[in-house]
């Protein structure tokens, strides 16, 4: 059976202000806040995608991780491809629900704001990356406490063996008050590493 | 592959605090939508349909509960509670909890509310709820917007067949809040009046409150008698705008004819369509038109939302739930609030409530971020 064998093509990590693709350093700018940094990582990266501005950070930063894995793989609109989109995080949509709040709970200065509600859901992000790569694939949204390897995995294992997704690209895109943290790998029929919970958990945890 | 079931389930809603209550009330054609004057929730008056505050603080007392829960916690546990009775099923490491919601406790961000805004965090209210019932596995939550509840019933179905689980209990809900109002209505999405799906009056959609719950099973002994096979279901994006859906219903158009696949079932074998129908132009238009591109426009079909107004996370599995009733009784139920077809392609939109021999059921829901998802159930046969 096809999910027996399956890989993890590649990964790729945005967190402590660095971009890497498959543990290889592609960008750094320690210095700089959440904003200027993923401004910085998105020209770096040459994502040229204008829309990108209008984002939250959490599409942000779910965009820019998986347009680093997908770009090479998604450029010929005459092949789509069949890539679910599993994500999973412990903030939801937080950061942005707390502007929304804010921007209601006084009564003399109340201006809520349809562009900044839309983001009110964590998984506008998946529909921001299903857009760019046009993907008219499966996608699901987890909230766990902590990186779930096991359900991940699992998950991830029967999309592809029921044959509802060629591929899958599963992990954590998370930002709250303190810190922010993207860990995205493909699973794919290709790859050199195993699809195993042992090895995602590895390389989640080698920062 | 084994099968799996829907069997036991509730609904803690506007309409009463279990299923065949809540349908009852449907059959004899009761909304749960009313018009609200509360401040806190929004500045003038709106339509919505709520909870009885008192009623749902005496029902959950009654579990004689250990410490402070919030509006959703309680609306939860006491869904849960029922379901979890009524099955006897004892909560091993076989057992999964998922979690259908958009925005979970949402209430506590707001200053005035006296829980701490900790309590907003998804992962904080699973843990509330499998603390609660003692559950022994780690609680999934699942947030996709309007599609949460159906899809929850898709992803249960499949941690069962890939092995993960034996038996998986879903709760789905939302409540009715000022930060879901303020935001619907910067969108000018509300209706001034009671909505009215598909209908060429129609004007925008009511907030409503629910918790709904389901017992998720390949176990073919202990079904309740209106359980249901899942036969198929897909969620497929639009890929084409983050708050509106696509012009082609071309997301909801893939769902469908990939749930089909799965199903081994064609247009033809669908006895009723529970639909999402919110009520606004977009969405009920979109719909017409990925029916009718499955040839699906003669099949008759309702939106409840003129009995609940939109539960967000809930609405999916709360829809299915009154579907599985609806074959039960064999009971086609009225599509409330709709009078004339103001979509550009026709539809079959059940007018009376009225009696038909059903047999299997298309469930369907669309929403923000380009999400759709459809489902296909079958009455068990016995």
């Amino acid at each position: 059976m096809k999910a027996q064998n399956l890989k993890i093509k590649d990964y790729c990590r945005i967190s402590n202000n660095k971009v890497l693709l498959n543990d290889k350093l592609l960008f750094e700018d320690p210095t700089s806040d959440f904003t200027t940094f993923i401004k910085l990582a998105y020209k770096k990266m040459d994502t040229n995608y204008p829309k990108f501005f209008k984002m939250d950070d959490l599409s942000k930063l779910g965009f820019l991780a998986t347009d680093i894995l997908l770009k090479p793989m998604t450029q010929d609109p005459e092949m789509p491809k069949n890539i679910a989109l599993v994500f999973s995080n412990s903030a939801s949509s937080l950061q942005t629900d707390r502007k929304h709040q804010k921007s209601i709970t006084d009564k003399e200065n109340y201006f809520p704001s349809p562009a900044i509600f839309v983001y009110t859901l964590p998984n506008i992000c998946l529909g921001e990356i299903s857009i760019k790569h046009r993907l008219h694939s499966e996608n699901s949204f987890f909230i766990f406490n902590h990186f779930n390897a096991d359900y991940l995995h699992a998950y991830a294992s029967s999309l592809i063996k029921t044959e509802k997704a060629d591929e899958v690209l599963c992990g954590w895109i998370n930002c709250d008050a303190e810190d922010y943290e993207a860990f995205l790998y493909l699973v794919s029929a290709e790859g050199s590493i195993a699809h195993k919970k042992e090895e995602i958990i590895k390389l989640y945890t080698t920062k | 592959m084994n099968k799996i079931y829907l069997s036991y389930n509730n609904i803690v809603s506007s309409l009463g605090f279990d299923s065949p209550t809540v349908v009852h009330n449907i059959h004899e054609g009761l909304s749960g939508v009313t018009l609200i004057e509360d401040e806190n929730l929004f500045p003038s008056p709106f339509y919505a349909s709520v909870l009885d505050t008192d009623k749902l603080g005496m029902a959950f007392e009654k579990l004689q509960p250990n410490g402070d829960y919030t509006r959703l916690e309680k609306m939860m546990i006491l869904s849960l509670t029922k379901i979890i009775k009524a099955s006897g099923v004892a909560l091993t490491d076989r057992v999964g909890l998922i979690l259908s919601t958009t925005k979970g406790n949402i209430d506590t961000l707001d200053p005035r509310n006296p829980m701490p805004s900790e309590r907003a965090y998804l992962g904080t209210l699973g843990h509330i709820i499998k603390n609660y019932f003692g559950f022994t596995t780690e609680p999934i939550v699942l947030s996709n917007a309007c599609v949460s509840g159906i899809l929850a019933i898709s992803i249960a179905k499949r941690f069962i067949s890939q092995g993960t689980f034996d038996k998986v209990f879903i709760v789905g809900g939302d409540i009715v809040s000022n930060f879901i109002l303020s935001g619907f209505n910067s969108f000018q999405a509300m209706s001034p009046l009671p909505c009215k799906p598909y209908c060429k009056q129609r004007s925008g959609i009511n907030i409503g409150e629910v918790a709904a719950s389901v017992l998720v099973s390949k176990d073919q002994k202990k079904l309740v008698p209106e359980a249901v096979e899942i036969l198929g279901e897909a969620s497929c994006n639009d890929a084409n705008h983050i708050s509106g859906p696509s012009r082609t219903g071309e997301g909801l158009y893939r769902s469908i004819l990939s749930a089909f696949k799965e199903a081994k079932v064609g247009s033809r074998d669908i006895d009723y369509i529970s639909a999402h129908g919110t009520a606004t132009n977009f969405n009920d238009e979109m719909e017409a038109i990925a029916l009718n591109r499955l040839g699906l426009d003669t099949v008759p079909l309702n939106s409840l939302k003129g009995y609940f107004g939109h539960t967000l996370g809930g609405s999916g599995l709360l829809e299915t739930i009154v579907g599985m009733h609806s074959l039960y009784h064999n009971t086609l139920y009225a599509s409330k609030g709709f009078t004339e077809l103001g979509v550009s392609q026709p539809l079959n939109i059940i007018t009376a409530t009225t009696s038909k021999d059903l047999n299997c059921f298309l469930k369907t829901a669309s929403g923000f971020g380009g999400c759709n998802t459809a489902a296909v159930f079958k009455k068990v046969e016995s």
